[in-house]
């Protein structure tokens, strides 16, 4: 698996946690939580923090990581590569990227399909590409560029978007599955995503999934998402991470797990944060269900069967 | 005349540059080209990314100055938000060093005229998150200068903690930070009192501290490079009455310098 090869850990950087990341649930590393997890019995999978928190020289939020380093495999999910960005990548950016990487020895690095910088301005948002040649060979070669740097492969997360571009000319699993196949990188398959994306553009989550190339994905992201109206009336799904995890998610949770096997599941809950036993509630409920799902489903067959 | 395909196709082309310049603006139009699935423009659904970048942004300035929030009041204080953030979009994904032109933007804000200590107040919260995320280094012992020989101190030089800052304002900014930051009251403050203070984190917690002007001075001309006698004289000629072991005891209690030193010495040979 893609997530499953342990990095030498310098000198400098020695943990007393694994590197790799079990196929167990984790949460989001909110700084208000750290005294609870830390003392807390219940002992998650791991946790996942994004990159750009811990960019930081120096403090508080450094300790805090540290510690739970100490006792947890990590995620490092960056939210300001702008892998889809049309004038190319920070350099500066990546080397941050990589000081937290070699800093922390997280088991997985994962970023998104978007864009957030345009012009030396960051918009603090994940926006939306069109699926086309052109965006296609340039996400490419932006996950080559940091794939080198780091030296190892990154997961790429599909996106939820709230509109979609007429140029495109591919559907977002093509899109997708060209990336991972000619970038050599896996995939963060965010499942609520899947479900915001197919309610706002009409299609079917579970044929979005039966399309999506499930054997490279190496972690799976759960969130709660809030519900609007577009201009007629419609029903528009926002990507809120801020409550519990609908039910229909997890049923498609439930069904992916089926054909996937156990796999690294992280409940993303980072707007409105609740207190930790809440979050953790969310947490165990994923648990319960890598619990029971069979260790080596025969994913090929499964995955053609569940295709309606 | 209908336009030929290919121009057709090239004006429903989105570019970054296109989205990125309607973005920030809720009175111009959507870009051509992002539809819903009814296959039209949709004001609402482009109206998700102007939100979440608006509520993003609003809300990392927010969260770096929670006393000029209290002092506005939330509802003012984020129609302001909304107003820096349009023009003022952060130049980096580190969000923790935004807000660094906020200040400047109140000060020029003219309803705010009557109340120009908001600048030095931004400043001071600015300052803080740069000391919460500034390097870490071991401060020196309390009982550092006691290596040396008591004829001798006068010519010590110190090196300074990454996070430890000085900032002089014109106005009682310091008193009203912490009291804002605390929740407390604004009795007994008169805001036109200018006042100094030293920013330090000897723990991993920020401190802001007012200190009397000639200690300003004092850690000033140490942070310079000058000696620990220099310091003394240049802060006694601002104030006679400055209290020189007051000040020594402020930079042993809040974590000022990482090392001291005899001028002369070889480097490496340091007093800790």
């Amino acid at each position: 698996m893609l997530n499953a090869t342990p990095r030498p850990i310098p000198a400098d950087h020695e943990y007393l946690a694994e590197c790799s990341v079990p196929a167990r649930a984790g949460a989001g590393l909110n700084g208000q939580h750290v005294d609870d997890i830390l003392s807390d019995d219940y002992k998650m999978g791991f946790f996942e923090v994004h990159a750009e928190n811990y960019m930081g020289e120096g403090g508080l939020p450094h300790q805090a990581l540290t510690q739970i380093r100490n006792n947890f495999p990590i995620t490092v999910h960056g939210v300001g590569l702008s892998i889809g960005s049309e004038r190319g990548l920070d350099e500066d950016h990546i080397e941050r990227l990589a000081k937290v990487v070699d800093r922390y020895q997280p088991g997985i690095v994962s970023e998104h399909l978007a864009w957030s910088t345009h012009d030396n301005h960051y918009y603090n948002d994940l926006l939306p590409v069109p699926y086309d040649q052109a965006t296609l060979d340039r996400v490419v070669s932006h996950i080559g560029q940091v794939q080198d740097r780091l030296k190892r492969p990154i997961l790429l997360e599909n996106p939820s978007t709230y509109v979609a571009f007429e140029q495109s000319t591919m559907s977002e699993t093509d899109f997708i599955t060209e990336i991972a196949r000619r970038a050599g990188c896996g995939l963060l398959l965010d499942i609520n995503n899947v479900f915001v994306s197919a309610t706002n553009h009409k299609y079917s989550p579970e044929k979005y999934l039966s399309e999506f190339p499930l054997g490279h994905v190496g972690e799976i992201h759960l969130a709660g998402h809030a519900e609007d109206k577009d201009d007629d009336g419609e029903t528009l799904l926002i990507d809120a991470h801020d409550r519990p995890v609908a039910d229909e998610v997890w049923k498609l949770y439930q069904d992916v797990v089926t054909q996937m096997g156990p796999i690294p599941t992280l409940i993303e809950w980072d707007n409105d944060v609740p207190e930790w036993h809440i979050l953790r509630r969310e947490v165990k409920i994923a648990e319960a269900i890598l619990d029971v799902v069979p260790e080596h489903p025969l994913l090929g067959e499964r995955h053609a069967s569940a295709a309606e | 005349m209908p336009a030929r395909l290919s121009e057709l196709s090239d004006e429903y082309n989105v570019t970054q540059d296109t989205f990125s310049s309607l973005l920030l603006d809720p009175e111009l139009p959507c870009p051509k080209g992002l539809v819903s699935p009814s296959g039209k423009v949709d004001v609402k659904r482009f109206s998700v990314y102007r939100n979440n970048v608006v509520v993003g942004l609003t809300g990392a300035i927010a969260d770096i100055f929670p006393a000029i929030q209290r002092l506005l009041g939330e509802e003012a204080f984020m129609s302001l938000a909304r107003l820096f953030v349009a023009d003022n979009p952060p130049t980096s994904p580190l969000m923790f060093q935004y807000g660094s032109g906020f200040a400047a933007f109140l000060e020029a804000f003219e309803p705010l005229k009557d109340y120009p200590y908001l600048g030095d107040v931004a400043r001071i919260e600015r300052l803080w998150l740069d000391c919460f995320h500034a390097a870490d280094a071991e401060p020196i012992a309390p009982d550092a200068l006691s290596a040396f020989p008591p004829e001798s101190l006068g010519d010590l030089v110190f090196e300074p903690h990454p996070a430890a800052c000085l900032f002089s304002s014109q106005y009682a900014a310091v008193s009203i930070f912490s009291a804002n930051r605390q929740g407390a009251s604004m009795e007994g403050i008169n805001p036109a009192a200018p006042e100094d203070c030293l920013i330090s984190r000897p723990d991993a917690q920020v401190d802001v501290r007012h200190i009397p002007q000639a200690a300003t001075v004092f850690f000033q001309t140490l942070f310079d490079g000058q000696t620990l006698g220099e310091a003394a004289n240049a802060a006694s000629s601002q104030d006679p009455e400055f209290d020189i072991s007051m000040a020594i005891s402020t930079m042993l209690e809040a974590g000022v310098f990482t090392s001291c030193k005899l001028i002369n010495e070889e480097p490496g040979s340091t007093g800790q």
